[in-house]
């Protein structure tokens, strides 16, 4: 059969190239070293870092404000001279929105760009997706978000708020205004079904009454059945864990329903400055968040942050916390870099127990062990200009507890 | 064979559209082309690659062609079948989570349970539906032949009903979206948005060791080959033949005897199991699978890269796969704010001028060459042809 034989020669040739190009390369690998931990490039005066934030996609509005913010850290590092008499180099990437690029993205940063370390990420499934590339690596990622806990790897520094940083003093609050049950609203992804098991837990510690708990898939804009459940309820308050543009539908039907944050308030955990321009004043006037920063934050190193962005990026843009999280997660970079003398991961790491900084939100303290950092705690309530203010915060820096390890109720939980 | 529809007297004589329908048998300069573009393409990618890209451009290389697998599967199901399939991300999917469930619970070790199950599902023990994915002889079969029985199950529902274009694009993409929905709402067993990562070990090999991303590599590289030498069969087979027929008059098959039904059915099952392969090598590839990998925006960035590469042709789907997912590699890093809009400038591009893809960029070349009259090319040949092919529907 001449096709049979065409199919022979075929094969004889693929085994054939197949062979020597096994033994072409098996050879090569062994002189390129060893698998694990590509060191950084610092041999020049100028130092990498990463800068890995989606700047397309449905998260970009808020990951721009992210990378914005890093970028004038890094200034304000290089107009001083730098991190150990190099200037830092930022090389950015766009993660996209998409949790697979993100770690692509991680990967060339580490060894094709060979940075120090990278700053970035917001979604939890984002983080999900690169911690591995550090792991094996050894290479360092600052991750600027409040999130849900239940994690702690050894080559990531949280400088967002944990937990028992955000959500439990929110619902701290909440019990201390008298609320004696709760309806559960959140987007449906892992930071809002983790955060809700929590706040389950909590209620059913101490006397509270979940009465419901719905979930809309990421975008969702259709909320009227969820709203009219929320609505006979009758719940004392509802803890709202929605992210990006479902706020905006969600707080529309919320006020046409004829609820009022003072008859049934609102807590909410991603909701900052940024989001209560996009969302509009008139329909969260008067609701509540949950956060570790507000722009209005008093104290002399909020002021000159807030007017260093402004002046960079123009009069209109608020702070916000991830914002201010991932601002103070550069300077603790460098304040780790220069007590190692190094910028090795190792010492680097070795180094971060202990180290503070006069943030914005006020004095924060690096947690070596956890790799979180420890920081007050305040519930803020949104004005009609748009910003928050204040109505309540821990008094002193809450140590963090990723895996709420000091709350016997959450016993269950990890 | 029953029910005949009685087809048009007038389409039943009118010769078929000339284009794209392969020659039945190849002769002898055809089949040597064919084995010199093969080792050509196997020293391309066993020799000339692993030298000349760093381990972790390589590693894209590896993720990029397994995006070439499904583009191949589609090439049959589209490009050959007519099938617009704008759901190959669940066959893509369940090959993916098949493959990455067995890894995790051989990372686990016997008896454990993948990390995150503890975490997110306070789960005591492992759910029923997980426990035969333990087992290499059950997940590894799994990852093609599931994909291909879900296939088969919805393909033989909807063919036979004659459910087909629009209806049977929109219904494949329903697919995809509920798969995700399902997917993420399951948090404690299926690690919901996250998916499944961090991935250590593909049988034994630590995956973290840039010896073992290459073997992975080969392995890709390897079924690829395969795979295209496989539809090259196909394509000039017998059932070839038959299935551009069914794509090009349904009813002008019908009459003669044959059930285009089935016709369908074997592309469809075939593309789905091609990417089920795929997604089950892209695992150890990249070490993760998550909703976003399955979803309708990646279902249509699998259709978008055939469409590029030109879909009727054997290599046109595998060039246009690798080109879409390398530009957006290099575009991205080059100018990671504005990258999008010239990743769509690309695709305004390749569609309007070069409807037939990339793979027809040679034929019009060659054309010029051997001075014969060009044919007429770009809009206007892309309207003719649909028009041609617009048919009754069948009561």
């Amino acid at each position: 059969m001449s096709l049979f034989r065409g199919r022979r020669i075929l094969a004889g040739a693929m085994t054939l190239v197949a062979a020597a190009a096994m033994t072409a390369c098996g050879s090569k690998t062994t002189d390129e070293g060893g698998a694990t931990g590509v060191t950084a490039d610092v041999s020049g005066d100028t130092v990498k870092v990463g800068l890995l934030n989606s700047l397309s996609g449905t998260m970009a509005i808020s990951e721009v404000t992210v990378r914005d913010s890093i970028m004038l850290a890094v200034e304000e590092i290089n107009a001083a001279g730098g991190v150990l008499g190099k200037k830092i180099q930022p090389v950015g990437e766009d993660g996209a929105s998409d949790w697979p690029t993100f770690a692509e993205k991680a990967e060339k940063l580490i060894s094709e760009d060979r940075v120090a370390a990278v700053f970035g990420c917001w979604t939890s499934a984002s983080r999900k997706a690169v911690k591995p590339v550090f792991e094996k690596n050894k290479a360092l990622l600052f991750y600027p978000v409040q999130y849900e806990g239940l994690e702690q790897s050894p080559y990531i520094f949280y400088t967002g708020a944990t937990t028992n940083q955000q959500i439990v003093p929110g619902l701290d609050y909440l019990k201390s205004q008298g609320a004696k049950s709760v309806y559960l609203v959140g987007s449906d992804y892992v930071f809002p079904r983790t955060a809700n098991k929590i706040i389950k837990a909590y209620a059913a510690a101490n006397g509270m009454t979940v009465l419901g708990e719905d979930y809309a898939p990421l975008g969702s804009t259709e909320f009227g059945t969820i709203v009219n459940k929320v609505k006979s309820s009758g719940a004392d308050a509802v803890f709202n864990t929605l992210n990006g543009d479902s706020n905006v539908a969600f707080f529309k039907e919320y006020k046409s329903a004829g609820l009022t944050a003072a008859g049934m308030p609102v807590v909410s955990v991603s909701i900052a400055e940024e989001e209560v321009k996009g969302i509009g004043t008139q329909y969260l006037e008067g609701q509540l968040t949950a956060w570790n920063y507000y722009q209005t934050t008093p104290g002399a190193a909020n002021s000159k942050f807030v007017a260093a962005y402004k002046a960079k990026y123009g009069a209109d843009k608020p702070t916000s916390d991830p914002m201010e999280a991932a601002y103070v997660g550069v300077h603790l970079w460098k304040a780790m870099v220069e007590k190692a003398g190094a910028f090795d991961v190792e010492k680097v790491r070795a180094a971060s127990d202990g180290i503070t900084f006069d943030a914005p939100e006020g004095l924060v303290t690096v947690d070596g062990k956890t790799q979180h950092i420890a920081k007050t705690a305040r519930i803020g309530k949104i004005g009609a200009d748009g910003l928050i203010t204040e109505v309540w915060n821990s008094g002193k820096p809450v140590a963090p507890d990723p895996y709420l390890k000091t709350y016997p109720w959450a016993s269950g939980l990890s | 064979m029953t029910a005949v529809t009685p087809a048009p007297p007038s389409t039943a004589v009118r010769p078929a559209p000339a284009g794209t329908v392969p020659p039945g048998r190849p002769g002898g300069r055809s089949r040597l082309r064919t084995v010199a573009g093969f080792a050509f393409g196997a020293a391309l990618l066993f020799a000339v690659a692993p030298l000349v890209l760093s381990d972790f451009r390589l590693a894209l290389l590896a993720k990029y062609l397994c995006v070439a697998m499904v583009a191949v599967g589609i090439g049959i199901a589209w490009g050959r079948g007519g099938m617009l399939t704008l759901g190959q991300g669940v066959f893509f999917g369940l090959g993916g989570y098949a493959m990455a469930m067995h890894l995790k619970l051989a990372d686990a070790g016997p008896g454990g349970m993948p990390d995150f199950m503890q975490l997110y599902g306070q789960l005591d023990e492992l759910p029923l539906w997980w426990r035969p994915f333990a087992s290499p002889w059950f997940a590894l079969p799994a990852t093609v032949l599931l994909p291909m029985a879900v296939a088969f199950g919805l393909g033989s529902l909807v063919f036979r009903r004659r459910v087909r274009g629009a209806y049977f694009a929109i219904l494949s993409q329903a697919l995809a979206a509920a798969m995700v929905i399902l997917l993420i709402g399951q948090q404690g067993t299926t690690g919901g948005t996250n998916g499944l990562t961090d991935i250590k070990g593909f049988f034994g090999y630590d995956l973290d060791d840039p010896v073992n991303q290459r073997m992975v590599y080969f392995i890709i590289a390897g079924t690829l080959l395969a795979l295209l030498a496989l539809t090259r069969q196909l394509i000039h087979s017998r059932y070839g033949e038959l299935l551009v027929a069914v794509r090009d008059g349904e009813e002008r098959v019908r009459f003669l005897g044959y059930d285009p039904a089935s016709v369908k059915l074997v592309a469809y099952v075939v593309a789905a199991g091609m990417a089920g392969l795929a997604g089950a090598l892209f695992v150890p590839a990249v070490g993760i699978i998550s909703p976003a990998l399955i979803g309708i925006v990646p279902s249509i960035e699998f259709v978008i890269g055939v469409a590029v590469g030109g879909r009727a042709t054997l290599l046109g789907p595998v060039l246009g796969a690798v080109a879409v997912a390398w530009a957006r590699t290099a575009l991205s890093e080059r100018f990671p704010g504005t990258w999008t809009y010239l990743q769509g400038l690309l695709f305004v591009v390749v569609v309007a001028f070069l409807p037939g893809g990339l793979a027809s960029l040679w034929a019009l070349a060659r054309r010029r060459d051997g001075g014969e009259p060009p044919p007429r090319r770009g809009w206007l040949s892309l309207g003719r042809r649909r028009a041609e092919r617009t048919e009754v529907p069948a009561a």
